[in-house]
């Protein structure tokens, strides 16, 4: 390998600083992984920001001005508690990586449009100060910090953060009438005749980002396209879904909402899209990353058929974070010529 | 002896101040500090306990032999816990209800055993006094100060007078269990920051001497 070009090349992480001008020395010893890449953390960001882009416009479409206001203000919060804390800690300023801007969209994704402002600013505070900044940043965060800053808001304002309304679209729209998500209705009225389409396209109620599951799937196979995501985490993860809602739904269709309902209904794509797949917070060996997503599969149905919550994909992934650490370290494949120890 | 005294009592103040430094008796200092009236009773009916019981170990320290201590020592205590309990449910009842299985858990706090255990069987009753005392009003402050900052946030008011008007959304996260651990985390970095930067300037202060 020609070691010239490793180092134009070499992949950049977060917590490392910058190499030193390496044109100046000869020859370039870096430690292991050699392989070639021209990725770097921004790109990355930059390229995850593009695929949000399709949910934001159909949450504009649906929802109004009023979700675009949402995004902006989780956005530049995110980002100015970035920079408050790295300024604070006397770290590299690096609110430009983007990584902050994708935990504001995720956390105003997450939010019902007519949220109020004074909370999304507070989420996002709570997002990035605790559940990223307090780790130490961006790559040692357990949790995935847009989840953290709606699981916070959840426990802070459980009215408002619950206080849905209908699309503009939709024929009985009356400005501003809380509304019901499909999973409520199943949940508390046992309604399940909600159209397929009208999750599928997003118009019902629910949160910004969780409606339209079409413009997150465009979003999620970009990402694919682009090589960034498994596939093993976001079909896991739903097919888990559809497969566990699936024993309940054949027990009795009339009680329990069929799998293609679980799947299109609440935050079920964009979890398994945008947060399941979330680099820091995901397992990274492969029989890992299945022990991950089955379990907040089976986690996520049966919060959503048993708890006390409509949803349940939020505590799932939460909770599945939490064991990453384990994962990692129990699932870690055997090194070529490794040899178990012998039990005595 | 009356600076030792001294000494004795303002370490609880700060260099020991019982749940953000020692991190001991955070049972009580995470369940009932949902509201200041709360914590400041929950460090009333402890600081009372803490201190007849540790006088009254350090009086008998002598006659009991070191093998059967533990189990004196918390009968001494269960015996006081009960007084503190019909005391507080025959003249605030409202209170005693509302921190329930708190007042009898403080048998098991184990600032009281602590300091029966690190102090008052090896030393008189003065300095158990003082000692005591000390620990025990540090104790009154950090659940009267986790008190007020949970009850602010959480309903808006303090000590049940609203203090934010109808503009503030209270965040209901605060008198949840969650906001306690919030909290708790919240002052004892405060704390540490607070006594790493006393450190800095006292090494600072020695230098330039």
């Amino acid at each position: 390998m020609d070691q010239k070009t490793l180092d134009t090349k070499e992949i950049k992480t977060a917590p490392t600083p910058e190499p030193p001008s390496q044109a100046a020395t000869k020859l370039v010893v870096s430690s292991s992984p050699h392989f070639l890449n021209n990725e770097s953390v921004p790109k990355i960001m930059h390229n995850v920001v593009t695929a949000l882009l399709p949910a934001t416009a159909a949450s504009v479409y649906f929802f109004g001005w009023r979700a675009l206001l949402l995004i902006i203000v989780c956005v530049a919060s995110c980002l100015l508690t970035e920079y408050a804390f790295q300024k604070k800690r006397n770290k590299p300023i690096k609110i430009y990586d983007g990584s902050a801007i994708i935990t504001g969209m995720l956390l105003a994704m997450t939010l019902p449009a007519g949220f109020p402002i004074f909370g999304a600013v507070l989420g996002s505070v709570f997002a990035i100060g605790v559940g990223k900044q307090l780790f130490g940043g961006l790559g040692f965060n357990i949790f995935n910090p847009a989840l953290l800053g709606r699981a916070f808001l959840m426990a802070t304002y459980p009215v408002l953060t619950t206080t849905w309304v209908w699309p503009r679209t939709m024929e009985k729209a009356v400005d501003a009438v809380t509304a019901a998500t499909p999973l409520a209705m199943a949940k508390f009225e046992g309604k399940l005749d909600v159209p397929l389409m009208d999750m599928i396209l997003g118009n019902t109620a629910g949160s910004l980002g969780e409606t339209s599951a079409i413009a997150i799937i465009l979003g999620g196979l970009y990402l694919r396209y682009k090589g960034y995501i498994n596939w093993k985490l976001p079909l896991g993860y739903l097919g888990t879904i559809a497969a566990f809602s699936a024993i309940f739904w054949l027990s009795d269709p009339t009680k329990y909402p069929s799998p293609l309902f679980h799947l299109f209904a609440g935050g079920a794509m964009l979890g398994a899209w945008f947060m399941v797949t979330d680099m820091v917070t995901s397992p990274v060996t492969s029989l890992g990353q299945w022990i991950f997503v089955i379990v907040a599969g089976i986690l996520a149905v049966v919060i959503r058929l048993f708890g006390g919550l409509p949803e349940g994909v939020m505590y799932s992934i939460l909770f599945m974070n939490a064991f990453v650490p384990l994962l990692n370290k129990h699932t870690r494949p055997k090194v070529f010529g490794e040899a178990r120890a012998q039990k005595v | 002896m009356a600076n030792n005294l001294g000494y004795e009592f303002k370490k609880g103040l700060w260099q020991e101040l019982p749940p953000f430094r020692l991190v001991l008796g955070l049972c009580p200092t995470l369940a009932v500090t949902n509201s200041a009236v709360n914590g400041l009773a929950m460090g009333m009916a402890t600081i009372f306990v803490l201190f007849t019981s540790n006088i009254l170990i350090s009086l008998v320290r002598r006659t009991i032999s070191s093998q059967v201590r533990i189990p004196a020592y918390v009968v001494i205590i269960a015996t006081l816990v009960t007084v503190a309990d019909l005391f507080l449910a025959a003249v605030f009842p409202a209170i005693s209800k509302s921190l329930g299985p708190y007042i009898p858990l403080i048998v098991v706090n184990c600032i009281i055993l602590g300091r029966a255990e690190a102090f008052a069987q090896k030393n008189s009753i003065l300095p158990t006094a003082a000692d005591t005392l000390g620990i025990g009003i540090g104790f009154i402050l950090s659940l009267t100060l986790m008190g007020t900052i949970r009850e602010i946030l959480g309903f808006g008011s303090i000590f049940g007078v609203k203090l934010l008007g109808s503009w503030f959304e209270p965040w209901i996260v605060m008198i949840l269990p969650a906001g306690a651990f919030l909290v708790f985390g919240g002052l004892v970095a405060l704390v540490n920051w607070i006594s790493s930067r006393k450190t800095e300037k006292a090494a600072e202060a020695a230098m330039s001497r």
